[in-house]
């Protein structure tokens, strides 16, 4: 596996995991990038290789940015917030159970 | 002498904590806590053979098309010798504000694999990649859609694949 979600993936546990701390969505390189695109798509094929076992997590070199404020976004909330996405959280309940009694939901 | 960079000094950010903040959005949101897969016995298999010799399969978890939250999922293929311009994943939680997806080469590495394959590193692609449906429910994965992707990877050859999740 390729990917930028670390904790996630070593919780599910896969065989070999090529970690980009990237932000979630180009678990491949930077967008346009051909070459580090390129570097990083080697290094995760080169752990078909070398990892001896299961759970075997390579860490890649690579930044997103000198700055890492790009983490404090993801998902974040503030207090203004709490209301708003309470109000969501609702909504989104209503809209599927009004989906199962319509019966579009996938079999299985 | 190579120049120390500002950034020398101080130690490597931690990797965010995708689990505890998804808990509190969903906490925020009145939901109850998520539970991920968890799997305590992954399974490993060693190459069967040098990689060089090894077909490669692709699973993305991007959709064919333009998806709406609400729309049932199910796995799907597409040809990996004339892929699709782009896929779509907007119904999915990747890092919206930080990043964006109108480079498929950053999430979806056909043509750097195919470089790869020309350069003699890996055996080859299969003619097609893989949509996984990313569910809800974990149970559906395991047992409904893992299955069919494994059924079709290996009906198109592959000796390996490379599960690359947005």
């Amino acid at each position: 596996m390729l990917g930028s979600a670390l904790d996630i993936v070593e919780h599910c546990g896969v065989a070999r995991f090529a970690f980009l701390d990237f932000p979630l969505g180009n678990p491949c390189g930077k967008p346009y990038d051909r070459t580090m695109q390129r570097e990083v798509l080697a290094a995760a094929l080169a752990l078909f290789e070398t990892a001896a076992g299961p759970n075997t997590t390579r860490r890649l070199p690579w930044r997103w940015s000198e700055d890492d404020s790009w983490r404090d976004g993801y998902m974040a909330i503030d207090a203004a917030d709490a209301a708003r996405l309470a109000k969501q959280g609702a909504a989104r309940r209503a809209h599927r159970q009004a989906l199962r009694d319509a019966g579009r939901v996938r079999a299985g | 002498m190579r120049q120390p960079k500002l950034y020398d000094a101080v130690p490597m950010s931690d990797p965010v904590a995708y689990m505890a903040r998804t808990r509190r959005y969903y906490d925020a949101q009145g939901f109850a806590p998520y539970r991920w897969a968890q799997h305590d016995d992954a399974p490993f298999a060693p190459l069967p053979k040098p990689l060089a010799e090894c077909v490669l399969a692709v699973v993305t978890t991007a959709a064919l098309y333009d998806r709406e939250e609400s729309d049932p999922r199910h796995v799907a293929s597409a040809s990996a010798l004339e892929p699709p311009e782009r896929l779509f994943a907007d119904d999915l939680a990747w890092d919206k504000k930080a990043t964006h997806l109108d480079d498929r080469a950053s999430y979806l590495p056909l043509e750097a694999l195919r470089e790869e394959v020309a350069a003699g590193h890996l055996g080859g692609l299969t003619p097609r990649f893989h949509c996984a449906p990313t569910e809800y429910s974990a149970r559906r994965t395991r047992d409904v859609d893992a299955p069919e992707l494994a059924k079709r990877c290996r009906e198109d050859g592959a000796d390996v694949a490379l599960l690359v999740p947005l």
